[in-house]
């Protein structure tokens, strides 16, 4: 009765269309580029990124780890901290009503574009900036989605707990947070590919070299536009992996929850 | 409830139901309650207008009327889930709210409100861990109540999993957990069908009659108070008062099966809470002896 085991055939019915879908496109890509003779600064073949792919898939590698890096600890501390002060907004009306509007302008910066400033704060030479980033950007989500769950606890199960004369804490424990969970992953998720995104265009206004975002940058300019694309091809696989590894978790936790 | 866990089954055996509190005291008495919600500035509704009831230990009580006649109320006011604008609640002679902290009852409500993160007899065991009972009394008394309402083949599957009815079931056995000496149930069969419902009627006349706890029981079901209940209240709304007590002598519960609901006093019964009911409206109603 449980889920998760997925007849074989039903595998191969949803991996093999999208797959071939995908060979039909980068064959035609491939095609247009060689028929109408496309320039590489236009528009590289998709066999030529592969090429510079698979060339300098060590440097790849390495920009990938440098921005994922910055990611995964902006997102780490991002979401930390919107889920306290979820926490705190849940608990105490007054800090949520004197958070909103702070909430509010966090929600609304482009924090990319903070990214100078916090560079002369820090330090071009420290990968601080680009991590204060990430965090802001998950910061939002993960904070509204949790408030959110955190306000979810079903009027029967309030009931309940009243009339265990259970304490505020056991109740926290055994109903509101299992609640909100599933919201939380779902900020999660969403937080996820915002921290790749936020993390590698952080790169783009100043910092150390060795990111995936520096590394287009610098490949583009010395006119190397295989290897730009090479590393766009590792910037798409880096934001999958986090978005995967999201979702992955968000399936496992709200399996039980009813309407997730 | 030692953390010390019991190896010796006869300590972990159900006790029929724990003793009234203090001997002698009605499980439930309630004295001129009102409760009057605010609606907006000024207006108001009065949900229980001086209302009062007493049920005897052991004792099934069915409260009865229609939409806004305050019976889920009153409930609740005898569960101190809400507090009586006027007036007094007593459980087992002490005030309602002491009755919640010391556990002396046990709630269901139309909605199951199982955790669906917890198996059944996680579900079941919750009111035990809450009160600090150890994991093996736990464990034991879960496997008991989930064997009572017959559910053993269900103990580890998830809410989510089981019929609207099982779902209830289960939840009838999470109320009887800490064998409480009151039962509160608000319209626990409400949202079931009628052949499911009639079936967990059986079954609840049976619970009642191996645990010998009082019931208050909210219904809006005709048969349904009449088939469970020693007493039936009539309610009528707006403002809800009680309109008349209606004694069923139906026999005792383990004598209580399938052939009552063919039995002439059953249908005399039921015709007499109707006319209750419909009341004013109906010529001669009121004047109909009921006790």
């Amino acid at each position: 009765m449980r889920p998760g085991s997925i007849a074989a055939p039903g595998v191969l019915r949803t991996v093999i269309p999208p797959v071939l879908l995908g060979l039909v496109a980068i064959l035609l890509w491939q095609g247009a580029v060689t028929y109408f003779a496309i320039k590489p600064f236009i528009l590289p073949g998709p066999f030529q990124i592969g090429e510079q792919f698979s060339a300098n898939l060590q440097n790849v590698a390495n920009g990938m780890l440098v921005t994922g890096r910055n990611a995964l600890i902006g997102l780490l501390i991002g979401s930390l901290l919107g889920i306290l002060a979820a926490i705190v907004a849940s608990v105490l009306r007054v800090a949520d009503e004197m958070a909103a509007p702070i909430i509010a302008a966090i929600a609304v910066v482009p924090i990319v574009a903070l990214a100078p400033v916090l560079y002369t704060m820090f330090g071009a030479g420290a990968e601080t900036a680009r991590q204060i980033v990430a965090g802001l950007a998950v910061f939002v989500p993960v904070y509204f989605n949790t408030l959110k769950g955190l306000r979810q606890v079903s009027p029967v199960h309030r009931d309940l707990m009243r009339s265990y004369a259970a304490s505020s804490r056991q109740a926290t424990r055994t109903v509101t947070l299992p609640t909100a969970l599933p919201y939380v992953f779902t900020g999660l998720r969403i937080a996820s590919s915002l921290a790749v995104i936020s993390a590698l265009i952080a790169e783009y206004f100043g910092g150390p070299v060795g990111g995936l975002g520096k590394s287009i940058t610098s490949s583009a300019s010395s006119s190397n536009y295989g290897l730009a694309w090479a590393y766009v091809l590792g910037s798409i696989l880096l934001g999958l992996l986090f978005y995967s590894a999201a979702l992955g978790l968000e399936k496992l936790v709200g399996r039980r929850i009813p309407g997730s | 409830m030692s953390r010390t866990q019991p190896t010796d089954p006869a300590a972990i055996a159900v006790p029929a139901a724990r003793p009234a509190p203090s001997a002698g005291a009605l499980a439930v008495e309630a004295t001129a309650v009102s409760r009057i919600f605010p609606v907006r500035k000024g207006a108001s509704v009065t949900a229980l207008d001086n209302v009062s009831l007493s049920v005897a230990p052991g004792e099934f009580v069915s409260l009865i009327g229609p939409s806004g006649c305050g019976k889920s109320t009153l409930l609740r006011l005898i569960a101190d889930l809400d507090a009586p604008t006027s007036g007094n609640i007593t459980v087992f002679g002490k005030p309602a709210r002491q009755a919640r902290i010391d556990q002396d009852y046990g709630i269901a409500f139309q909605q199951a409100g199982l955790l669906p993160w917890r198996t059944v007899a996680g579900n079941i065991e919750l009111p035990l861990e809450l009160h600090g009972t150890g994991k093996a009394a736990r464990r034991a008394r879960a496997a008991e109540l989930i064997a009572l309402v017959g559910l053993s083949d269900f103990a580890d599957n998830y809410p989510d999993q089981l019929s609207g009815g099982m779902q209830q079931r289960v939840a009838i056995a999470r109320s009887l957990a800490e064998s409480p000496s009151l039962l509160l149930m608000d319209e626990p069969f409400g949202a079931l069908d009628e052949m499911t419902r009639e079936r967990m009627q059986n079954e609840l006349v049976r619970i009642c009659g191996e645990t010998s706890a009082a019931v208050v029981f909210v219904t809006h079901s005709i048969p349904e108070a009449v088939f469970l209940s020693d007493r039936v209240v009539v309610l009528e709304p707006r403002p809800g008062r009680i309109r008349d007590v209606l004694t069923v002598s139906l026999g005792d519960p383990a004598g209580r099966g399938e052939n009552l609901r063919e039995d002439e006093g059953f249908f005399h019964a039921v015709s007499q809470v109707r006319e209750l009911l419909h009341g004013p409206g109906v010529a001669g109603a009121r004047g109909v002896e009921t006790r």
